[in-house]
């Protein structure tokens, strides 16, 4: 088989699976989004200080679906494994 | 389909490394030159102020006053020098995510831009942290006990990596499905989906990546330097 096409094959497969990093991601995100929905249930005075803390924890917790999504990327765009072929 | 941030013209050359005009950055000068416009303009402005706002000057007190306000309910005193930095690295990474509107490739993303902005935010934590603890600084690195050095060591290096590749990544992220989508829909349909989607991916992503990229350096800054 030619080495190249393999390479090639086999990066766009590792690509689609460096996305499963984001079933965590949208797992934790929607665990934070219910407890703040619960939250201002509970206490509705207290919307504008949980939305905040809600909007900074999403982004902290997407950061890992964003590695998932740079990783995916590298081997689409800059696969390093091509260049060690020739 | 070519996704990639293209080579417009060979700027110069240093050490054997060619430096190439790209797409992004031609948007960033794009940026800079309006934002450098508008900012001579306002202070050619100021001079006509009164002291009963109305209008232009209304607007422009509104946004400095929302920043500082903001300085002072998440960073607490003694930050208050720092409303000026942070209103502005709000103002370039929310104009640069709106470039996407006009068809140019965003500044922020290109992961130099974002990365060079992530260690302006940590350079100055490290900096008035050491300014403002002295001695007590270097010693919570060896807290609760000393082998835990090299954990503290790693959470200070994914900072900068943590927060670049967060707006690199949503930004890019943006562009990659335009380009996908320009190229799925036949003729027709491209003057009427993507509208809802510049909608969601650039007008509400983008002005949320600015504000958590502002506000993530906020809590940064004052977990490092505050004096409690």
């Amino acid at each position: 088989m030619d080495s190249m096409a393999f390479v090639m094959g086999c990066s766009a497969i590792g690509a689609g699976l460096a996305i499963f990093a984001t079933i965590g991601a949208g797992i934790g995100q929607g665990v934070a989004a219910g407890k703040a929905i619960e939250s201002i249930a509970r206490q509705p005075e207290s919307r504008g200080t949980v939305m905040t803390t809600l909007f900074i924890s999403c982004a902290i917790i997407e950061t890992t679906a964003i590695y998932g999504l740079i990783i995916s990327l590298i081997l689409l765009m800059a696969n390093p494994f091509v260049g060690q072929l020739r | 389909m070519d996704l990639a941030n293209k080579n417009l013209a060979l700027l110069f050359e240093i050490f054997g490394t060619h430096v190439y005009l790209t797409q992004s950055l031609l948007s960033t000068w794009v940026v800079m030159a309006a934002m450098i416009l508008f900012a001579i303009f306002v202070k050619i402005k100021l001079r006509s102020f009164s002291p009963v706002p109305s209008g232009f000057q209304n607007a422009v007190e509104f946004a400095v006053e929302t920043m500082d306000n903001m300085v002072k309910g998440s960073m607490g005193d003694g930050f208050g020098a720092l409303g000026g930095y942070f209103f502005s690295i709000f103002a370039f990474i929310l104009v640069s995510n709106y470039t996407a509107l006009l068809g140019m490739r965003p500044p922020t993303s290109d992961i130099s831009t974002t990365l060079a902005l992530a260690l302006l935010s940590i350079g100055i934590m490290h900096f008035l942290g050491v300014a403002r603890h002295k001695g007590r600084y270097f010693r919570e690195y060896f807290e609760p006990v000393w082998p835990f050095f090299p954990m503290h060591l790693m959470e200070e290096l994914t900072k900068p990596i943590s927060l670049s590749f967060r707006l690199f990544g949503n930004i890019l992220g943006g562009v990659i499905i335009f380009e996908l989508i320009y190229e799925l829909f036949p003729f027709p349909l491209r003057f009427v989906i993507p509208g809802f989607l510049h909608a969601y991916f650039d007008l509400f992503v983008g002005a949320l990546q600015a504000y958590i990229f502002t506000v993530l350096s906020m809590t940064f800054i004052s977990l490092k330097a505050s004096a409690d």
